[in-house]
């Protein structure tokens, strides 16, 4: 059509990709049955010609006329139809099968690229439109390649039959049709334009008037609280009404376009029926009055399938979009990872380590050096960061200079204003970011070297806002370590002090939340997530704000829960409330980027600096 | 419920009847073009009469114009109607939810609001188009046609009818058949968002435990079962096209059949038969059209049922018959009430509160989550009702005031506060439409916020963003503090509205309160002891009874649970600003 010019053949091209690398055979078929279903389309249409011209006009003023001729071709003309309606309920199985296949594969090739992204990625795209990538694209793909893709083959081979057809019948009269098929298409053109923008509109609209119900309906309590029902209603009337207009307009034209296609088909019927009457009585190029019968109902053919594929149009362009969109995300560049160092299980035999297959409760390093040769350095947690400097954009420095290190068994506390950088040093640390200029030693060893999931399965996180996944609780603590037994997962819930609670919950550890947490109270999700964190077990914990949304009645249990997890582990922590950080070994207050001052409790107190005005109410920590 | 939702058709009832109005001008038009069609062959090409095939031509693109006509403007009719109908429900909708309650409110969650007020009202429309465009056009096709075929030949339409009700009904079998698997698919579709969503939100912990590769089989799995069920609903919805084929392939073999020998007999004419064609292929599209309408009617009434649940909500608060407008002052009387969330008794989330409080005292509410704290408050202004006993404010019942004149007395500011998109001012002026920025600026300053506000390039036109998110969580309460001091209240209660306020600051605020509003009675919600030291009146609530009242000291005499809080927090040292 016209306007492919809109349609982007690569992504086009792209999405047939995905269908023949799974489904060549299944496909060709597809097109093979298409092909036999549409003949019967034709068939019909000729069969009509020699219906009259052969066999009833012979039989027109015979006495005794036999049917017998007729009765014969009937016959064959029942085969090809059972071929035809054969045909098409393969192609149409066939093609479900086809479409939603590729629908998975693009949807799992999608999560599964998703999962190897960096941090960054889902820092810097809103959940709502990484969400949308799964519904709104997902499902607009789904509509075009289970009915577009099908409907497209059928009537672009319906249409070249026909178009054989037609000439075979007469050449004057298919020079005639396509003249008017320039007409039909330029008007049905004309049309989707129009309605396609309206509809882009009305997208707009929804979004709007979406976006505010959102924002208001949220903060309806609010709303309720200042009596501001009469203001709320009429803004929204505004947007209501702004989306009723689009939405006018955008189905006026698309309302239009079906009977404007079937009067201009109804045009070019009568046309051909005066033309051909024309050139029948005239005798030009030998037109029978069969003829004239067949071609009409084959011109019926052949604009039908054209005013439908004008209607897919607008579908076609929407769902190349969407697909548009995926592809994005799946051409996404990966989370790099050039590590070689990797965490192995050992143990100590004669003063030396030894990687062993199974669980001792001891890590090592296991570190190949380019000459060949294997050195073992043991898991300790000792981490030490050099002059860090790091930048989230590549232009504005966040960290300057970053200096510390933290001892196996240390706990480290960073304090500081929202935007200081508490934050982004623990992001660091796991790697979620690289850091710009600098070292980060992890047990001697420099963590660009150590394999990032290794890296990662060595340090706990505990964050402030709990995510929990839709299962039950054991489910839940396990997620970690998946294989754990159900005495490990109790034991980590003691630890956390959380396993008297679970048992006082209906189906105790086999209790069913959701991601939310469900009916479970802040405290609570969060002691879950610190029984979750100490399964694994690992030497470095990093503790975010971990208990900043809770009580202070919760907390004290919270944290004795933390307390317990933090023992012989090396710590950071980084806490809203004081009283958490108190007991450091070093306590890092941080401004702007820079580490500011830097001691324990006490020497901080002493310095009567920024820490001090912090620690007396003096200075706001948001 | 049909009926109440189509009330909201309103003014736009002159489109919806004339759209079908038009559309069956259409189908009588679109009915005589292929009769017209038969006396063109006959008439003209049949006898070779160029004439007659002119005279029939033009009678032809007359009734096509005629048609395309009547069509256009059925079609815009159509358009009209439908988004009006939409935009009213949408209104209805959200008019309806203004007046919810507390209680009401609690009872939808956001999204699902949300999604009704979109998704399901543009089901209902597209719906609603199609059954005032096609589901008249189909039938009427449907019966012209027959109509004409009879009258063309009665014998050759005896087939139709025994083939449409044959299709009709297969069509319907199947439909019926796989719209519960499609139901089901739709459910696991949200199945696999939830995984999606949780992922997505719970990143870091994805990538910190290592569990990449556990997600992406949790996600397969639900992954294919959608391919599964879908292809299987597929497979059935497959049967359509072929059935469908299969009736025209017999029709066609059957008239052709019974056609030769009618037109051998001279009983019929060559284009009486093309005309029985064209009624053939109108009469089985209808019934096509007939059984997706008949699908879409069915996914739209689900839609159709949650619209309704939403208009047929019944606001559990309403005014009383004669409404106080005037509340006298600011004192507060619980008198033995007892609420339950769910209006229950035997799940009562606050048991026999008796609590006097004076107009103008400051009190402060200490206990640990889940104690009832904002619960109690929340009756003041009555966001909810009490399930048993009275709640008297100026000595009258909260339920004898008009429930505005009520909610401007008393200002509260919610734990979950929100501030909405659009600048500092218009924020504010949520308190007081007519304030004028003197005002502003003096809440501003109690409130401790025009510090902040005067440092921002833009002032007190400081565009906020969506959910207040580019300003700081102490920044925010403060100017929801604010706000609610706009309203000038004879009570303000502040829910943990300070609590990512430094110690500081917050004694400012109270400092502020104090001497600039010592009419009004203050309720002061807080986790901090410190935050409630020094009020007239302490309440410590545990397990939603009142426990103790008294001052600081009082308290610590004889209340475990305040002691316990205190020491607690004085363990920490953090907030005793010693």
């Amino acid at each position: 059509m016209e306007n492919s010019r809109k349609i982007d053949p690569k992504t086009l091209k792209r999405i047939f990709g995905y269908i023949l690398k799974n489904y060549k055979i299944q496909f060709i078929l597809v097109i093979f049955c298409v092909l036999f279903s549409s003949s019967g389309t034709v068939a019909s249409s000729l069969f009509l010609q020699n219906l009259i011209d052969d066999y009833v006009m012979p039989m027109l003023g015979q006495t005794n006329p036999s049917f017998a001729p007729l009765l014969r071709a009937l016959g064959f003309m029942v085969c090809i139809f059972a071929v035809a309606v054969i045909s098409a309920y393969i192609y149409n199985r066939l093609m479900s099968k086809i479409g939603q296949g590729t629908l998975r594969d693009i949807r799992n090739e999608m999560f599964e690229k998703m999962q190897y992204l960096p941090i960054k990625y889902f820092d810097t795209h809103s959940h709502g439109d990484i969400m949308s990538h799964y519904t709104n694209d997902i499902d607009t793909l789904r509509e075009m390649i289970s009915r577009g893709v099908p409907q497209m083959v059928s009537l672009s081979l319906t249409l070249i039959l026909t178009f054989l057809a037609m000439i075979k019948t007469s050449i004057h009269l298919t020079i005639l049709v396509v003249f008017l098929l320039f007409i039909i298409i330029n008007v049905s053109k004309s049309i989707t334009r129009k309605s396609g923008k309206y509809f882009v509109k009305q997208q707009e609209s929804i979004a709007k008037v979406n976006g505010y119900v959102e924002e208001m309906i949220n903060g309806q309590k609010v709303v309720k609280v200042f009596c501001r029902e009469d203001e709320s209603i009429e803004a929204f009337n505004r947007l209501n009404d702004e989306l009723c207009n689009d939405s006018t307009e955008a189905n006026k034209y698309a309302n239009i376009l079906m009977p404007t296609l079937a009067n201009l088909g109804n045009l070019q019927y009568v046309l051909i029926g005066i033309v051909g009457g024309f050139l029948a009585i005239n005798g030009v190029g030998g037109l029978t009055i069969g003829a004239i019968v067949s071609f009409l109902n084959l011109s019926k053919s052949f604009s039908m399938p054209i005013s439908q594929i004008s209607q897919q149009v607008n579908l076609i362009i929407m769902a190349l979009a969407g697909a548009k969109r995926i592809f994005t995300l799946i051409d996404e560049k990966e989370e790099e990872d050039n590590g070689y160092v990797t965490l192995v299980n050992a143990e100590i035999k004669d003063g030396k380590i030894v990687e062993t297959d199974h669980y001792t409760g001891k890590w090592a390093w296991k570190h190949p050096h380019s000459d060949g040769s294997l050195e073992y350095v043991e898991l300790k947690g000792h981490i030490e960061l050099s002059n860090v400097d790091f930048s989230y954009d590549g232009k504005k420095t966040v960290l300057h200079d970053i200096s510390l290190y933290a001892k196996p068994g240390q706990k480290i506390a960073f304090v500081g204003a929202t935007g200081a950088g508490k934050t982004t040093i623990t992001n660091l640390i796991n790697r979620f970011y690289d850091i710009e200029d600098g070292k980060i030693r992890y047990d001697g060893i420099n963590i660009n070297k150590i394999k990032k999931d290794d890296l990662r399965k060595s340090l706990g996180m505990v964050l402030q806002d709990v995510n929990l996944f839709t299962g039950s609780i054991k489910e839940n603590i396990k997620y970690g370590k998946p294989d754990a037994t159900d005495e490990e997962v109790i034991e980590a819930a003691k630890l956390a002090n959380v396993h008297n609670f679970i048992m006082m919950l209906p189906d105790e550890y086999n209790t069913q939340i959701d991601g939310n947490g469900g009916s479970l109270s802040q405290g609570q999700k969060q002691l879950l997530s610190i029984a979750r964190a100490a399964l694994n077990n690992p030497p470095v914990m990093i503790l975010d704000e971990a208990t900043s949304s809770i009580d202070t009645r919760t907390e004290r249990i919270v944290q004795e829960g933390m307390d317990k997890l933090m023992e012989g582990r090396t710590v950071f922590v980084i806490a809203h409330r004081l009283s958490t950080v108190r007991n450091s070994k070093a306590i890092m207050v941080l401004e702007n980027g820079r580490i500011i001052e830097r001691g324990d409790h006490e020497a901080l107190i002493a310095q009567k600096g920024q820490y001090y005005q912090l620690y007396t109410g003096n200075f706001e920590l948001e | 419920m049909i009926k109440k939702l189509l009330k909201s058709i309103r003014e736009y009832k002159k489109d919806t009847f004339l759209a079908p109005f038009f559309m069956i001008l259409e189908v009588l038009m679109e009915v005589f073009i292929p009769l017209l069609l038969a006396r063109l062959i006959d008439e003209g090409i049949n006898k070779q009469d160029m004439f007659a095939i002119i005279k029939v031509g033009v009678e032809l693109i007359f009734i096509a114009f005629l048609a395309l006509t009547f069509g256009r403007l059925s079609g815009k009719f159509a358009a009209k109607a439908s988004s009006g109908f939409a935009k009213n429900l949408r209104k209805d909708m959200y008019t309806k939810i203004q007046d919810y309650s507390f209680y009401n409110i609690d009872r939808f969650s956001t999204s699902s609001i949300v999604t009704r007020l979109t998704t399901d009202v543009i089901n209902v429309q597209q719906a609603y188009m199609m059954i005032i465009r096609i589901a008249v056009r189909s039938p009427l096709t449907l019966i012209f046609a027959f109509f004409m075929a009879f009258f063309i030949n009665h014998k050759i339409a005896i087939i139709f009818m025994v083939a449409a009700p044959i299709l009709l009904t297969s069509l319907i079998i199947i439909s019926r058949v796989a719209h519960p698997i499609f139901r089901r698919v739709f459910n696991t579709y949200d199945k696999l968002n939830t995984v999606v969503q949780e992922n997505v939100r719970g990143v870091r912990i994805v990538k910190s435990f290592v569990t990449e590769e556990k997600e992406i089989k949790k996600f397969n799995n639900v992954s294919n079962s959608i391919y599964k069920d879908f292809t299987k609903a597929e497979a059935i919805l497959a049967l359509n096209n072929p059935i469908m084929q299969m009736t025209v392939y017999t029709c066609l073999t059957l008239i052709a059949w019974f056609g030769s020998h009618f037109i051998v007999l001279n009983t019929l004419t060559v284009g009486e038969f093309t005309s029985l064609i064209s009624y053939t292929m109108q009469i089985l599209m209808s019934l096509m059209m007939l059984s997706m309408i008949f699908v879409m009617i069915t996914l739209a009434l689900e839609s159709a049922k949650r619209i309704a649940e939403i208009l047929d909500e019944i606001p559990d608060l309403q005014n009383p018959e004669n409404p106080i407008f005037e509340v006298k002052d600011g004192s507060i009387e619980f008198n033995n009430v007892s609420f339950s969330y769910f209006k229950d008794v035997n799940k009562l989330a606050l048991k026999n509160i008796n609590l006097k409080i004076n107009s103008g005292e400051t009190v402060g509410i200490i206990g640990g989550t889940g104690s009832a704290k904002t619960t109690m408050v929340q009756l003041i202004p009555r966001l909810y009702d009490v399930t048993e006993g009275n709640l008297k404010i100026g000595n009258i019942d909260v339920r004898n005031y008009d429930i505005r004149t009520l909610r401007n007395a008393v200002s509260m500011v919610l734990q979950k506060n929100e501030l909405f998109s659009g600048t500092i001012k218009e924020n504010l002026r949520w308190g007081n439409e007519k304030a004028t920025d003197e005002e502003l600026i003096k809440v501003c300053k109690y409130a401790q916020a025009d510090e902040f506000i005067s440092k921002f390039p833009e002032g007190y036109d400081t565009y906020i963003e969506q959910g207040g998110t580019n300003v700081s969580g102490g920044q925010k309460q403060r100017l929801c503090i604010a706000r609610a001091l706009l309203k000038k209240p004879k009570i303000l209660i502040l829910d943990d509205s300070t609590s990512a306020v430094d110690t500081k600051t917050e004694s400012l605020i109270r400092k502020a309160f104090s001497e600039e509003l010592p009419e009004t009675t203050k309720i002061i919600i807080a986790q901090r002891i410190s935050s409630v030291q020094e009020c007239d009146k302490i309440i410590v609530l545990d397990n939603g009874s009142i426990t103790g009242v008294g001052t600081h000291e009082e308290l610590l005499r004889t209340n475990e649970i305040y002691k316990d809080v205190y020491e607690s927090q004085m363990k920490g040292g953090d907030e005793s600003g010693k």
